[in-house]
């Protein structure tokens, strides 16, 4: 069965072939049924391949499928291969999963579009190289779908772009990616330069084996973790994240949210023994990037009105949980927390979506309100969604968000409490969307004074928010049951419940960590997590809730009598806290946006100086000859004997 | 005579050859100029072949020469044609493509 | 009484492809002036053929070596390895794309239809003598024959004055550069008492000079001059104007075909002729490569003329030919004819597409041009596509392969902060390409430009079939790869 994995990646391709050259004789809606059934087809491939693999005992779960020959010359020696372990299946699992239900939501998504067929191929393209990225059996395969991913992104979030935007998130979207791409390039040279091979299968038993430098494994897993960072939106290459936002919805749900921007994770799981090899600050360091992000980009999504800027900077802060994880040494939780999120964060998007197809494209929450009438299936699976990522047991978030809490209090209990706030402010602002998008009254016909189209209510009376078509709406419950119960594969109450840890055993080979912290503790931490969770709910409820409304969603919630801590909360949270957020917002706005545009900047500049060189007069060129002479005959007469 | 008084007198020529085509605008004079530095290289060939009583230095020499002439005619039809277009031989006004 | 005339020694045999060049030149000159109306498809075909019996011929040449060794003739003043031939190919190559690329180019500017096709077989012979010069004269004679054919070339176009102005300069410049390097050779003459390359090599084996500044300071002035050639900072500033200004097939002559003729002339030069001095011209090359890659990669990034872009990114291409070539290694040497193989595909392709779009006058090369081309000519951009991506390097191209060839050389010789400095241009030069893909893919055509009719088949094939040997390359490197290995340049004693 390990045999058909070259099905995955090649179904997709098929697709994306067929779509791109007669997408337009296939037309709407049969282009998206196509799509949708090479993803499904190429999931049941991928579920074929797990079922061989679980059958088989842990020493036995790794092969390697050779399609051909690339490089055979002399010392440099690549092929084009799958690796398939447990590892690059579960990410197969969840890619093509979660990639035919954002299909089949698309379906009804992209309706009417003139694009449509050629957004399915390129969607179809994106999940294609996503495979090669995660199957790859070297690194330069991985480059490769790495590259082709960000092409793809590139492309679907222009899909709808208009000019003058597409200038500027470009310009980040493109200094942000090179500089992580460089890093990974570094990483691919010097692994090449110390192991001989670029194949992860000698790289990783050979660093396992620990014949490695240390200094070695600490440039290569440094840049690793660069290109890591550029890829999976980390501080400070995260600005290209919420700019992606541009792009339709499924776009956003598949490639920003899902799959590509967890392959940083991915590529760090992977090479987990270079790190292991590495010096003790370089896992310190993911953790605390990792960590700082996850709290830096919470402030920020507290700050936000547009819906799909919240949910990317939740995302660029679970991501940063991921990171975490692996600096932890905790690589199944990294797993694990990358597969709940895909589920509850594809919900998430999917849902936003829904609700932005029907409120006509709007997607500033300060229009929403009271939509739950109106959608109640896409309310309902958000719900679930909201609970998963607020941690909210038994919802599959809960579980995977304790797992990484835990490790963290077992690196270092700061690690654990800048994690446990931003659980806190997750829980809070994800409250604060459902409030104000599903609760409370209805503001879709209000006037709004000062807005481009003037504002006007009458314009949109008869723009009755609707529920969203089934095809929309049947992804979301699956994936709403998905977000609930996911989080059983991995239950922390004994060893035997710890499934995929065991599943995952042959890819990290023995470099997880081991908790060293008793059950009592850890009962306890995931107590206050959780507690911490109710808070922020809490809180976002007193505050959006009852501050604003009379009758609402949540009106027996905690803080119901306790007025007094809801009035200072309100005021905390409407002035200084409401500012700091603000600041936050405004550091990333000007500071680290500046920073990007300042390479770009510097760039432009020293290109402004070697423009004045390009004169255009033969004497300043005759001059650079002069000048390069008198350069060259210096430098060699120094070297002379003379 | 000394070798190096040659190598002197090439190395002037030479120097002067390049200070015209730097601070020349007529194109004839930067023409003229470059003939100046291909006349340095012919002393310096002649003057080591002599010196070293050999002939590859001279047979060089005459080489120089003749591709020496055969720039020369394409530059000056060069100039010639800027001329019939521009009315003007002075380099510094040619800076249509720069950047 | 006359001593009989002892005639040298003449390798007849390894002289077939420069005689073909040259008399195939001739041939068609003297025809065209005793013929008042030739057939239009004549002297392209001609070219074409002749390119094409070169390459033929070179199969059996190449195996001649291979079996009897390098051979040196003319009284030890013209060489023949298979680096030469390797070089020669890729100048057949180069002669058959341009000629294919002219064939619609100059009816279509109402250009006189025989003197492109002489110049450039003549260029090309001087290409063939510089590929396999084992003396200096010889290397300066092939340098003149290839260059003053170009000057003429690049001012071809009658009607445009930027041609006439690219070509002056390009003259101006290319003489006062070879003034240098004749200085250079002049003095290495004197240093060493002879412009064999083999006996200089040999003298500097075994002769320890106790005063080197005079041979030093010619290796310096040779530097500047073949440094002109293959335009490396500083310089290089010629080439974006020349670029932009000459003829586009004329372009895609000089990219590929100057280029590799240089830079085959910089390979025995210095890693042959003097590979002694390697310690002390090595860090001076080191230097040059990396401001090329740099000053290169920086200053495309903001042009709007795509052939200016192009040319910029050729500045590029030498910067990383040259980090292979400072290696100064066997390895080094394979890894420079590979790219200058590569490259020379990914730059004719290239400039038959700009010949394509820049249309009638081949005025229209800025971005607007290009502009929504992925629906107006979607066969077109997909070839322009693979070969951006394949400059870019992007794996699974022909340009990967050979970034990494020379990257890993350079490696190898313990220079590593030059690798870096490449792999840092490189990914600034990507913005450049990306920039024109997104404007062919991403890009609306702006309103007011004409839908350009159909493609002229020459420029089709070259493009075409450059596309499809780069992702070949790129899918299948090692027979390429072999090659270059083999072609290893070595200098023999006549």
């Amino acid at each position: 069965m390990v045999d058909l994995i070259w099905l995955v990646p090649a179904l997709p391709l098929g697709g994306f072939i067929v779509l791109i050259f007669c997408g337009r004789r296939i037309g709407e809606p049969f282009a998206g049924w196509l799509a949708t059934g090479v993803m499904a087809g190429s999931f049941i491939a991928t579920v074929a391949v797990f079922l061989d693999m679980a059958g088989r005992s842990a020493h036995d779960r790794r092969a390697v499928v050779t399609l051909f020959e690339w490089i055979p010359a002399g010392d440099l020696s690549v092929d084009v291969g799958f690796l398939v372990d447990p590892l690059s299946l579960t990410m197969c699992l969840f890619i093509t999963g979660v990639g035919a239900l954002i299909h089949l939501y698309s379906v009804g998504y992209m309706h009417g579009d003139a694009g449509f067929p050629r957004f399915f191929a390129y969607l179809n393209l994106f999940t294609f190289a996503m495979l090669m990225l995660v199957l790859g059996d070297n690194l330069l395969l991985t480059f490769l779908g790495w590259e082709g991913v960000g092409a793809c992104s590139y492309m679907l979030i222009s899909f709808w772009f208009t000019e003058p935007a597409n200038a500027t998130a470009g310009k980040k979207a493109f200094v942000t990616n090179r500089i992580g791409d460089w890093g990974f390039m570094v990483a691919m040279f010097a692994t090449f330069f110390t192991f001989g091979s670029l194949n992860y299968v000698d790289v990783l038993d050979a660093s396992e084996a620990g014949t490695v430098a240390q200094t070695t494994a600490t440039l290569i897993a440094v840049m690793l973790l660069v290109g890591a960072v550029g890829k999976s939106a980390q501080f400070p290459l995260y600005l290209w994240l919420p700019d992606a936002m541009a792009g339709p919805t499924p776009v956003s749900a598949l490639i920003h949210a899902a799959t590509m921007v967890t392959s940083g994770v991915y590529l760090l799981t992977r090479v987990n023994p270079v790190i292991a090899d590495a010096a003790g600050w370089v896992p310190d360091l993911i953790a605390w990037l990792g960590v700082g992000t996850a709290l830096f980009a919470a402030t920020i999504a507290m700050a936000q009105t547009d819906i799909k800027k919240v949910l990317a900077y939740s995302t660029i802060s679970q991501l940063g949980y991921m990171f975490l994880a692996v600096g932890s040494g905790a690589y199944v939780a990294a797993v694990f927390h990358m597969v709940t999120h895909a589920f509850f964060k594809a919900l998430l998007f999917l849902g936003s979506g829904s609700v932005i197809h029907g409120m006509d494209g709007d997607q500033d929450m300060r229009h929403y309100g009271g939509l739950r009438r109106f959608m109640p299936v896409t309310a309902g699976t958000f719900v679930v969604g909201w609970l998963a990522i607020a941690g909210v047991p038994p919802f599959s978030g809960f579980w995977s968000k304790d797992e990484i809490l835990a490790f963290a209090w077992n690196k270092s209990p700061a690690l654990w409490f800048v994690g446990l706030l931003t659980a806190v402010l997750t829980a809070f602002y994800m409250t604060r969307l459902m409030a104000m998008t599903f609760s409370g009254e209805s503001r879709y016909a209000d006037e709004r004074p000062g807005e481009e189209d003037g504002g006007a209510a009458a314009l949109r009376a008869d723009h009755t928010p609707h529920e969203s078509p089934r095809t929309m709406t049947a992804p979301l419950v699956v994936l709403a049951g998905l977000a609930m119960v996911a989080g059983f594969v991995q239950l922390p109450f004994s060893s035997s419940t710890k499934w995929l840890e065991h599943w995952l055993e042959p890819s990290l080979y023995s470099n997880e960590v081991h908790l060293g912290i008793g059950g009592g503790t850890q009962f306890l931490l995931a107590a206050i997590a959780v507690v911490g969770g109710v808070v922020g709910i809490g809180v976002a409820v007193a505050v959006y809730v009852k501050a604003r409304v009379d009758r609402g969603l949540f009106e027996q919630a905690i803080f119901a009598d306790a007025w007094r801590i809801d009035r200072s909360v309100a005021r905390f949270m409407g002035g200084p806290g409401r500012q700091g957020f603000d600041a936050t917002n405004r550091f990333d706005e000007r500071v680290v946006d500046g920073a990007v545009f300042g390479v770009a900047d510097v760039v432009r500049r020293l290109a402004g100086l070697g423009r004045l060189f390009h004169s255009g007069m033969v004497r300043t060129y005759a001059s650079g000859i002069g000048v390069g002479a008198v350069a060259l005959i210096t430098w060699f007469l120094v070297r002379s004997t003379l | 005579m000394y070798l190096n008084q040659f190598l002197l007198l090439s190395a002037a020529l030479f120097a002067i050859g390049v200070y015209g085509v730097l601070a020349r605008r007529n194109g004839v004079l930067v023409l003229m100029s470059i003939e100046l530095i291909l006349n340095a290289v012919n002393i310096n060939l002649v003057a080591f072949a002599a010196f070293g009583n050999q002939l590859a230095g001279e047979v060089f020499a005459l080489f120089v020469i003749a591709v020496a002439a055969a720039e020369v005619g394409v530059g000056l039809a060069m100039i010639l044609l800027l001329y019939r277009n521009r009315k003007s031989i002075d380099l510094t006004q040619i800076d249509l493509m720069r950047g | 009484m006359i001593a009989a005339l002892t005639t040298p020694y003449v390798a007849w045999w390894a002289l077939v492809p420069l005689i073909t060049f040259a008399v195939a030149g001739f041939l068609l000159l003297t025809v065209a002036s005793l013929v008042r109306r030739l057939p239009a498809v004549l002297a392209p075909a001609w070219t074409a053929v002749a390119g094409l019996g070169v390459l033929l011929y070179l199969v059996p040449m190449w195996s001649r070596v291979g079996r009897d060794g390098a051979d040196s003739f003319l009284a030890g003043t013209v060489g023949v390895d298979r680096s030469s031939i390797f070089v020669t190919g890729i100048l057949a190559v180069a002669v058959i794309a341009a000629a294919l690329i002219s064939r619609d180019y100059l009816p279509r500017e109402d250009l006189p239809g025989v003197e492109l096709y002489v110049l450039l077989l003549m260029s090309a012979a001087g290409g063939v003598v510089m590929a396999s010069a084992n003396d200096l004269i010889v290397l300066f004679l092939g340098l003149e024959i290839l260059s003053i054919a170009v000057y003429v070339l690049a001012a071809l176009h009658l009607r445009r004055i930027e041609s006439q102005e690219a070509a002056l300069k390009y003259f101006l410049l290319g003489a006062f550069s070879s003034a240098f390097l004749l200085y250079g050779i002049a003095l290495v003459y004197g240093a060493t008492g002879s412009t064999n390359m083999v006996r200089i090599s040999a003298f500097l084996a075994q002769n320890v000079l106790v005063d080197d500044a005079m041979l030093l300071a010619g290796l310096g002035l040779l530097l500047v001059g073949l440094g002109f050639k293959v335009a490396v900072v500083p310089f290089h500033a010629w080439t974006p104007d020349v670029y932009q200004g000459a003829p586009t097939p004329v372009v895609a002559w000089m990219a590929a075909g100057v280029k590799a003729a240089g830079f085959a002339a910089l390979m025995r030069v210095f890693v042959l002729t003097l590979g002694t001095y390697v310690s002390d011209w090595r860090p001076a090359f080191q230097v040059i490569a990396a401001a090329t890659v740099l000053a290169g990669a920086v200053v495309a990034v903001v042009q709007t003329d795509v052939k200016r872009m192009l040319a910029y990114s050729s500045i590029v291409h030498a910067g990383f030919i040259l980090v292979g070539l400072q290696a100064a290694t066997d390895r080094g040497n394979s890894s420079v004819l590979a790219y200058l193989a590569v490259y020379a595909f990914l730059t004719v392709g290239s400039f038959a597409v700009v010949t394509v779009v820049s249309g009638t006058g081949d005025a229209s090369h800025g971005l607007d041009a290009y502009r929504g081309m992925g629906r107006r000519h979607p066969a077109l951009a997909g070839v322009f596509t693979v070969l951006l991506l394949g400059q870019a390097g992007i794996p699974f191209t022909g340009g990967f392969v050979v970034k990494l060839g020379v990257l890993a050389a350079a490696v190898d010789g313990g220079a590593y902060w030059l690798a870096g400095v490449a792999m840092l241009a490189a990914a600034v030069a990507a913005f450049v390409y990306l920039r024109l893909l997104v404007a062919m893919y991403l890009e609306e055509v702006p309103s007011g430009t004409e839908t350009s009719g159909a493609v002229p088949l020459g420029a089709l094939v070259v493009a075409v079939a450059s596309a499809v040997i780069v992702l070949v390359v790129g899918l299948v490197p090692g027979p390429l790869l072999d090659l270059a290995r083999d072609a290893v340049p070595v200098l023999v004693a006549g």
